[in-house]
């Protein structure tokens, strides 16, 4: 198991990867397949695989039972410890101080009001101990716990007839998720695992935690969301992991 | 003239239908695009102590690997479903796969072994009718615990049944195994019976027909 050794990579590289989805991958057998077709312009066979995965976006907003709960699990399988993951090493998770963050909220909402800690800590609390999967394969089982997103939302004023929730993180990372999603019963803004504030690494001090998702879905030090019908992608997303990433 | 006067009669026939030569073909770009990718989705988090070398794999990155994947996971479906269709309902499984005893495979893998089976085209040995159901079946399995992966949550009670995802990953990589294994056979009989690969493109092959087959 190995989290971080290819999310660490230039912004340059990144930009690079995106547009050549496909081309820095062709292969023996990639060349093989395409000899004989028009397809060799590898930003063809790109824009295809994008039109894929937008297509299986909407495939996985159909399949998702937005009453189906997600497994849960006794304390006694929590994988200890539980794996650091991000698109940087350990050593750099960003260090926020709890007493003045301020979560903003922005876009189709009543109440803009940032929160602090102790307002989200004062609404009532849900936990569960449930399994993450990883996008590159592997999992773990965690116990979070934190106020149930829907109560957010709702206290904000959010339009939940919008099609996205934008989150924007204090360590530059961002993504976003489906409203049906937002407002499932086990999506939580979790400031506790395992019973204690969330440690820097696990995402202090709030991480959105979605256990019908990818673990790349569940932004950590989360510091603004937003409301709104404009796709806002992800750090992950605008490279090319699938948007929805549904479990 | 007397038939005794002629060489053996000798014609031209459909032994793969159009059917099964274009999902043959679909499904095998299916695969490899599905293996190759995999291997890269593999590297990623290894679940054994090996990785797969970049060069047999597609998709330059995890990202890639997984578009490529969840592609070609649907031409293998939609291809998949009209094998399967025609298969059943076109009675082309029970000509072509049946019947399969335990008896006729030991006796027909014995003389493979011993280079004393021959290949006769048009029909299938005991030991090719099993090897060819049994990679149907690898790819159902394949595609099944995919399903799982894909979606643990929305699949859960398939998942559940085959044991929880981190088996389910186990599941999906030796049916995987499988599939790659019955390739290199695959591939190693069509090197020594290259006819077969012709066959299998234009569907006709020269079939010495039998005295009850000439017969009107």
């Amino acid at each position: 198991m190995n989290p971080i050794s290819n999310k660490v990579l230039a912004p340059e590289l990144r930009r690079l990867k995106r547009r050549l989805l496909l081309r820095s991958g062709l292969s023996l057998g990639a060349l093989t397949m395409l000899t004989g077709c028009n397809l060799t312009d590898g930003d063809a066979v790109d824009r295809a695989l994008w039109a894929v995965s937008r297509f299986n976006d909407r495939v996985q907003a159909w399949l998702f039972d937005p009453n189906r709960l997600a497994p849960t699990y006794p304390a006694s399988e929590i994988t200890d410890p539980f794996p650091f993951n991000a698109y940087y090493p350990e050593d750099n998770a960003p260090e926020v101080d709890g007493d003045t963050w301020k979560l903003e909220v922005s876009g189709l909402v009543e109440d803009r009001t940032p929160w602090t800690l102790a307002r989200l800590r004062a609404m009532p609390q849900a936990s569960q101990i449930t399994r993450h999967i990883c996008i590159e394969g592997w999992s773990a089982v965690g116990e979070w716990s934190g106020v149930p997103f829907r109560s957010v939302l709702e206290r904000i004023g959010a339009d939940t007839r919008a099609r996205y929730v934008g989150f924007k993180c204090a360590d530059r990372y961002y993504s976003s998720i489906d409203m049906a999603t937002a407002l499932h019963p086990q999506t939580i803004l979790a400031t506790d695992f395992r019973g204690a504030p969330l440690p820097d690494k696990y995402g202090f001090p709030v991480k959105l935690r979605v256990p019908t998702k990818l673990g790349f879905k569940n932004p950590k030090h989360i510091v603004a969301l937003f409301v709104t019908n404009e796709y806002p992608g992800g750090w992950w997303e605008d490279q090319g992991y699938n948007w929805f990433s549904g479990s | 003239m007397s038939a005794a006067a002629r060489p053996a009669p000798v014609s031209p026939v459909v032994i793969h239908p159009l059917v099964v030569r274009v999902t043959h073909w679909l499904n095998a770009v299916a695969i490899v695009c599905l293996v190759m990718s995999g291997w890269k989705i593999y590297n990623a988090s290894p679940l054994f102590g090996f990785s797969f070398p970049g060069w047999a794999t597609l998709g330059g990155w995890l990202g890639g690997a997984i578009a490529w994947h969840l592609a070609a996971m649907w031409l293998l479906i939609a291809n998949g479903l009209v094998y399967l269709a025609y298969g059943l309902a076109g009675r082309h499984f029970m000509r072509s796969f049946l019947p399969i005893g335990p008896r006729e495979v030991w006796q027909d893998l014995k003389e493979a072994l011993f280079f004393r089976l021959f290949h006769k085209l048009g029909a299938y040995n005991a030991v090719q009718r099993l090897l060819y159901v049994v990679v149907v079946l690898l790819v159902v399995a394949a595609a099944v615990s995919g399903f799982g992966l894909w979606k643990p949550v929305q699949f859960q009670g398939l998942v559940g049944l085959l044991g929880g995802y981190e088996f389910v990953r186990r599941i999906h990589f030796v049916a995987m195994a499988g599939i790659v294994g019955f390739t290199v056979i695959h591939l190693a009989l069509v090197a020594i019976v290259p006819s077969t690969l012709w066959a299998m493109i234009t569907g006709r092959a020269r079939v010495e027909i039998s005295a009850e087959e000439a017969a009107p």
